[in-house]
């Protein structure tokens, strides 16, 4: 188990919901769907020793509206103060709709779809020229891989043997018009993975025992990169946003808000309990 | 001397790649770009990325994002029409330092006919935010420019053509992003050219000149920034204004000419240029008379405007 792991989820969640609901708008569902990968990957498995550092690992939010949950996870990593989190949205604010450079700890400008893939694929190719080891981390969202161009990333990730590569792909089965099956059906995304040459590892996204062991295990793929299927749930962690795509792109209300908030501490306070 | 500008490009990229920094992406057209001759020079900084142009741009900009040059290249219309959302979502809106420089331009691509053509690349790469755009003359102002922007931080797209030419200068120029040349001095009209319309445009000169038409002829070679200077100088000095290039009439140097001088100095303008078709199959020469920017046609077009 890893109850400080789970901590900063909450709290993670708590900022998401607060910051989206004090900015008017953003994408709350997709964010709570990706933020227990994003807190694996920053307080476990990545290593930045600063943010200019050559040598460090680096994570692409290719699923740029899922913002929020990064920047909060930045913020909570101390790399611009927290309280900047409520500027999301604002005019001359750091924090924009989707990722730009400007946010310390944004890798990439994100937001359309399907870029983040490539990109990863270039700091990839990058890392093996100057012979770093750092790894790439891209977080793609299940309905972002209608993008062709994701699979044309694929082909090219798994021709150039990059091992230093790994996507997630935040498998919540939405997307902004409904479910993912119905505007259109994936199939088995793991074994189109594996058609690609990748070396693929399903794992329940909000499970950080899972979630790490897939992180370690990638590591051991040599000369093709690996794809981590999370399966995870929107809204995890809100019961009345949970698997509703009301909320891809809808804030909660200031009196949804408070009933959110109040769940989250409900479940922090068991976590507490159980230590 | 006749040689082509995509020529230069290549040799270029030899010459400026003994920087480690350089790398260079194309998208299975390499021989034809002139890319392969790095490729043969430096393979192991030489990333071919097959039939992919979107995944080739945002790839190439994952290679600024840690630390390198990365030129991109192929054809002007699959790069920049299919590689679009790329160039402008993540390098135009990154401000990242990443060279593209495409070939076949405008109608050099021939007896491919419309597909392969490219008319409405000036005017689409015009519009980003932060790119600067780069139509060189010939063989020796496209290696010099070649070289210059490899070294200047910042999104490039630089446009070049097959067809080997005759050359407007004997030897590479000094050549400065933003500066426009003034290689023919006149005062009845003022020519603005870019690409391999700058040596029609003084052939044109030269027969205007036995009809008693002294006209001044500007090499235009940075479309953005335009060097608005010199171009309202001659624009003051001659009262009428021509723009001739192989691309769209539409949002091109034409268009770029009008929107500065409507506003800083109101003259007639007659833009000469691809008027808003697609092309046809046929040799470069051909298809370019046919679009009405064959020589004789460029002179009758002109000497009609400076009497009217």
């Amino acid at each position: 188990m890893f109850p400080e792991l789970e901590e900063i989820s909450y709290k993670v969640r708590e900022l998401v919901l607060k910051m989206t609901t004090h900015a008017g708008s953003g994408h709350p569902g997709g964010s709570l769907s990706a933020t227990d990968l994003l807190v694996a990957l920053y307080f476990k498995k990545m290593n930045i020793p600063h943010l200019s550092s050559p040598e460090r690992d680096r994570f692409i939010l290719s699923k740029g509206h899922a913002c929020p949950a990064l920047y909060a996870v930045l913020a909570l990593k101390e790399f611009f103060p927290e309280k900047e989190l409520f500027t999301l949205r604002k005019l001359n604010s750091r924090l924009q709709g989707h990722p730009e450079l400007i946010t310390p700890g944004v890798e990439a400008p994100t937001g359309a779809e399907g870029h983040g893939l490539s990109i990863g694929n270039g700091i990839a190719l990058a890392g093996k020229l100057d012979k770093l080891n750092y790894r790439v981390y891209v977080l793609l969202g299940d309905g972002e891989l209608d993008e062709g161009q994701i699979w044309e990333a694929a082909l090219t990730a798994s021709h150039y043997k990059l091992d230093n590569l790994v996507a997630i792909v935040d498998r919540n089965s939405f997307q902004l018009d409904g479910a993912t099956k119905d505007i259109k059906y994936l199939g088995d995304v793991g074994e189109k993975f594996k058609a690609f040459g990748w070396d693929v590892i399903e794992i329940d996204g909000h499970n950080f025992e899972q979630i790490l062991d897939a992180l370690d295990e990638a590591e051991e793929a040599k000369e093709m990169p690996t794809a981590i299927i999370a399966h995870t749930i929107k809204g995890k962690g809100v019961s009345f946003m949970e698997n509703n795509d009301e909320f891809h792109g809808k804030v909660l209300t200031e009196e949804q808000l408070k009933k959110a908030l109040e769940e989250l501490e409900k479940q922090r306070r068991k976590i507490k309990e159980a230590k | 001397m006749e040689a082509a500008t995509r020529d230069a490009y290549g040799e270029a990229l030899v010459e400026i790649g003994e920087d480690e920094r350089i790398v260079v992406l194309d998208a299975d057209l390499s021989s034809s770009t002139r890319t392969k001759k790095f490729a043969g020079k430096f393979p192991e900084r030489f990333f071919n990325i097959g039939i992919s142009e979107a995944d080739m741009v945002d790839i190439a900009a994952g290679l600024s994002l840690a630390g390198k040059i990365p030129f991109v290249s192929s054809f002007a219309v699959f790069l920049v029409d299919k590689g679009y959302d790329q160039l402008r979502n993540t390098i135009a809106r990154g401000n990242m330092d990443v060279k593209v420089v495409v070939s076949h331009a405008g109608f050099s691509v021939g007896e491919d006919g419309a597909s392969h053509q490219t008319f409405e690349d000036v005017a689409l790469m015009r519009v980003l935010p932060n790119f600067r755009v780069i139509v060189p003359a010939d063989y020796f102002e496209a290696k010099a420019a070649i070289k210059k922007i490899a070294f200047e931080k910042g999104p490039f797209y630089v446009r070049l053509s097959r067809p080997k030419t005759q050359t407007v200068y004997e030897s590479e120029p000094k050549f400065e992003i933003g500066r426009a040349d003034v290689l023919r001095e006149g005062k009845d009209v003022a020519i603005f050219a870019c690409g391999l319309m700058v040596g029609r445009a003084l052939r044109a000169a030269e027969k205007l000149e036995e009809k008693g038409i002294d006209a001044e002829v500007v090499n235009v070679p940075t479309i953005k920034p335009l060097d608005e200077k010199t171009i309202l100088k001659s624009a003051k000095k001659c009262g009428k204004v021509v723009t001739v290039e192989e691309a769209s009439v539409i949002g091109g140097l034409g268009g770029a000419v009008s929107e500065f001088l409507s506003s800083a100095y109101p003259v007639p303008i007659k833009r000469m240029g691809i008027n808003d078709i697609f092309g046809t199959s046929a040799n470069w020469k051909e298809v370019l008379k046919w679009a009405g920017l064959g020589e004789e046609n460029i002179v009758k077009i002109i000497s009609t405007f400076v009497i009217s």
